[in-house]
């Protein structure tokens, strides 16, 4: 049946692919930080955007699509997450994103694992979630691995961007694996030596790490990749970021960073964008005793570049919610002494945003000109509750918008069973 | 009433010393005295009071009673703790403090009945793991209350951001038969014993499916199989079954009381109707084992919890007078969760199957109010119509009637407790938050006052302290 399914998707996409549509009529969320635009226009072509806003002309032969009443808006982009490498958090067997006993870490490339026929995935899709950044987690090395970009479209053909960024570990949990931070940044720049010294050719027998680790983190020494480095606690912050005194071309992303509002001005000085714990207000660690839900908030007034991912929160319910954390931190704007967002900035935390933290955002995660078509027509406002997607596209491809999930639901209805078993019910 | 009189009330009555001193436990019982079954006393008796309040009259709000019933333009009049009036033009008593609503929403404060505060409190060291008794299978015998640390932050974010008064603090899942639950007021106080909600039952906690077996099986002894689970719960509703046989002898007969054991006490408890069982089980086939055994053995599963796959027996749990406790969307986080879907809650509702909102998280405590949102929206798009006021008896009198507190709590009904939250809009918005929230009648948590904002002994001192949260 799945692949049926996929099969009927990519029939769809043989011929939406070349199609230009219009969609018309609806109120249009860029994705950009801008705010909604009531009664705009989106065109797509060949799987990309044309144009998105006002005074958009419904090019001539376009489809158009009347969404009169509903939400257009850029797709979600899960600012960081296990899509696509696991069938279920607690399933271990299905579990790609620790890698156990090998003796490999910064050159583990988890684009090599995504199952686009994976269910979370086929969710995720029909909760509007188009693209996700996809990380192992470290094991026996502050480094984790390369993660990738992956669309969640209904196809074979997943990743967007394979060794998209390299993910390191420098808190609390990069300690728990490596015995403590010092010991995690000796083991870090013993590393990006090696790599060094491996590009010039140099004698690296008695580094720590495999040639194949110092390969991969050439290109994060030389800030061709951005590195994502996961820490909580404001001192950790500003270790990470005197990184670049020795290394001044990394291109650092902050992960976490729930006291980041403590140091914000001077995140916000070294232009290190952040993919920050959506709504961590709870002491969990002593690594986060300052946490509070307007970090985020401050961060931004501050003048970071601030996204939002489920990481330090439940996951438990997929990647999907990330809108309501973002609808969040447009509600907690109306709370005295609270700093929120204001809706154009939240949205963006969840849709450009995290593209933009790995310098993706001239790609994916808005619908300004010249951007994949990731597209979700919405019954309502997307950041609100009782609003569900009516229509996702990916790369101007229509999605279908059923899961395992539609199909219980379809099949227990009536709980009762009738004259044949309920595995009979389909 | 000062606490520390409470407190040293509590503890003369304890040793016997007061003229209204209450059954005397098994443990201690001079010769030919009567004792009563010790499952009926509570050694460890709340000592929670109820912090001064000013009657308040809220007027000009949209208003769920928690019911299942709506005003809208209505007002709640509150005094002495207690919920005074509810509905349209109540006239101010003198001395009064009226706040106009205009805008705003009140509900019925929020009830978590499953919540793992205080025994994995906030920060999530070793050294505050108190949840789970993992040295054996079955642990009648322990009580959450012995784990709860009352300091946890976590308890002032249920408050602030979740309008949460009442939860019921459970252990953990790792163990069939974890232990006690207590329930306790969401107000700090320095001992636990000073939280618990007054009167009410104790609960039972038990455990299903992967959880179980996972962590006895990995330590090489029964259960490591879902057979084993079963196994093992029944061999231990035996002996309690003949535990009880015994009391009820010495009930009947008299003589010498029977020798005291702890974990069997919980287990009359429960065979005696006294204590209520919350049973962790995610799958519908786990359920109806469940349910077959506490036939067997005469006991009364109160509420499935974590009931992931409750749709598809929905009808099973109605007909056996079980409630189902539920998230909006969790699925897929482990096997036992494959099958969750987010139109859970609406099909159970529309089985009439007694149905609530769970949180088990210390971040999801803090909006349960979005979570029933979610659930109501996806019932409503596959074609189950829930009025919203409905929808919000998932998160007030449902699980006060599975807690056993329906009479004292759960909505806004004249005489209960004034546990009251005035939203700042529609509470069932993703931008809604509380604005007051009173637990009894007193004002505990204004976000127009950062003084009424609890700052846990461990937040003090401590970056961040006394923050908006």
């Amino acid at each position: 049946m799945k692949r049926l399914l996929l099969c009927a998707a990519a029939l769809l996409c043989g011929t939406a692919y070349a199609e230009t549509i219009a969609i018309t009529g609806g109120t249009v969320a860029i994705g950009d930080g801008s705010q909604p635009i009531a009664n705009g226009t989106v065109v797509i072509r060949d799987g990309r955007v044309i144009a998105a806003g006002t005074n958009v002309a419904v090019p001539a032969g376009a489809r158009v699509v009347d969404a009169r009443g509903k939400w257009v808006a850029a797709g979600l982009v899960a600012g960081f997450s296990s899509e696509g490498i696991v069938d279920g958090e607690g399933i271990d067997e299905t579990y790609d994103g620790a890698a156990g006993k090998s003796v490999f870490n910064a050159a583990i490339d988890v684009s090599t694992a995504i199952n686009p026929t994976n269910q979370s995935i086929a969710v995720d899709r029909s909760w509007g979630v188009t693209r996700a950044l996809v990380s192992p987690e470290a094991n026996n090395s502050v480094f984790a691995g390369q993660g990738a970009v992956i669309d969640l479209g209904a196809d074979d053909a997943p990743v967007t961007k394979a060794r998209a960024f390299q993910y390191a570990e420098l808190g609390e949990d990069g300690a728990s694996h490596i015995g403590s931070r010092p010991a995690s940044y000796v083991m870090l720049h013993d590393a990006l030596a090696a790599a060094r010294s491996a590009a010039r050719g140099g004698d690296s027998k008695d580094a720590l790490i495999t040639r194949a680790d110092a390969a991969a983190l050439l290109p994060v020494v030389e800030g061709r990749m951005p590195l994502v480095v996961h820490v909580e606690r404001a001192s950790d912050i500003l270790q990470v970021l005197s990184l670049k005194q020795t290394y001044p071309n990394l291109k650092l992303v902050l992960l976490g960073a729930t006291e980041g509002w403590m140091v914000a001005p001077k995140i916000a000085a070294a232009r290190v964008p952040v993919i920050a714990a959506a709504l961590a207000d709870l002491p969990a660690a002593f690594e986060r005793t300052a946490a509070t839900e307007a970090n985020v908030g401050r961060m931004q007034k501050a003048g970071v570049m601030v996204a939002i991912s489920t990481v330090d929160v439940a996951t438990e319910a997929g990647q999907r919610n990330v809108r309501q954390y973002a609808g969040n931190l447009v509600g907690i704007a109306r709370v005295p002494g609270m700093t929120g967002l204001d809706w154009g900035a939240a949205f963006a935390t969840v849709t450009s945003g995290p593209a933009a933290a790995i310098g993706l955002d001239g790609e994916i995660g808005s619908l300004r000109p010249g951007r994949r078509a990731d597209v979700v027509i919405w019954d309502g406002d997307p950041l609100e509750l009782s609003s569900a997607p009516v229509a996702v596209w990916i790369d101007g491809v229509a999605q279908p918008m059923t899961s395992r999930q539609t199909r219980l639901r379809d099949r227990y209805l009536n709980p009762q069973e009738g004259a044949l078993p309920k595995a009979y019910e389909r | 009433m000062s606490r520390k009189y409470v407190a040293l009330g509590a503890l003369l009555l304890l040793s016997g010393c007061a003229g209204n001193a209450p059954p005397r436990s098994a443990s201690a019982t001079p010769a030919g005295e009567r004792v009563v079954e010790p499952w009926k006393t509570d050694p460890f008796p709340s000592t929670y009071h109820v912090y001064p309040g000013v009657p308040t009259l809220i007027t000009n709000v949209t208003i769920y009673d928690g019911e299942g019933g709506r005003i809208d333009g209505g007002s709640v009049l509150f005094a002495d703790g207690k919920v005074q009036a509810v509905g349209r033009d109540i006239p101010a008593p003198a001395g009064t403090v009226v706040i106009d609503g205009t805008g705003k929403w009140v509900t019925p404060g929020v009830i978590d009945v499953h919540s793992h505060l205080g025994v994995y409190p906030s920060p999530g060291v070793k050294a505050l793991s108190d949840g789970n008794e993992m040295t054996d299978p079955t642990t009648p015998e322990v009580w959450a209350e012995h784990s709860v640390w009352p300091q946890d932050p976590g308890f002032s974010r249920a408050l602030a951001n979740g309008g949460v008064t009442t939860l019921q603090i459970l252990p953990g899942s790792a163990n069939l038969m974890g232990g006690r639950s207590v329930v306790v007021k969401n107000v700090y106080a320095r001992t636990t014993q000073g939280m618990k909600f007054p009167g009410a039952p104790y609960g039972f906690k038990m455990a299903c499916g992967e959880n179980p077996k996972r962590v006895y099986g990995a330590k090489g002894r029964m259960p490591s199989t879902r057979m084993g689970n079963i196994a093992v719960d029944r061999e231990t509703w035996q002996q309690a079954v003949e535990y009880k046989r015994h009391w009820d002898k010495y009930e009947k007969e008299g003589g010498d009381p029977p020798s005291r054991n702890l974990a069997m006490d919980t287990l009359a408890g429960v065979l005696d109707g006294k204590i209520l069982v919350h049973n962790h089980c995610y799958r519908a086939d786990e359920m109806a084992n469940v349910i077959d055994m506490s036939k067997e053995f005469g006991y009364h599963v109160t509420a499935f919890h974590h009931g992931v796959e409750a749709y598809k027996v929905a009808d099973l749990l109605k007909a056996n007078d079980i409630c189902a406790v539920v998230w909006a969307d969790w699925y897929g986080f482990k096997m036992e969760s494959y099958d969750g879907i987010p139109e859970n809650l609406a099909i159970l509702q529309k089985t009439g199957t007694c149905a609530m909102i769970h949180s088990d998280d210390e971040n999801g405590v803090q909006r349960l109010n979005q979570e029933v949102a979610k659930a109501l929206a996806a019932g409503r798009r596959a074609g189950i119509a829930i009025p919203d006021e409905v929808a919000w008896k998932w998160l007030s009198i449902n699980p006060a009637r599975a807690l056993g507190i329906a009479d004292k709590t759960g909505s806004l009904k004249a005489g209960k407790m004034a546990d009251v939250v005035l939203w700042n809009g529609n509470p069932l918005s993703v931008y809604t938050r509380p604005d007051k929230v009173w637990v009894d009648g007193a004002l505990l948590y204004d976000a127009h006052d950062p003084k009424r904002r609890p700052v846990s002994d461990f937040e003090l001192g401590q970056p961040g302290e006394g923050d908006v949260k």
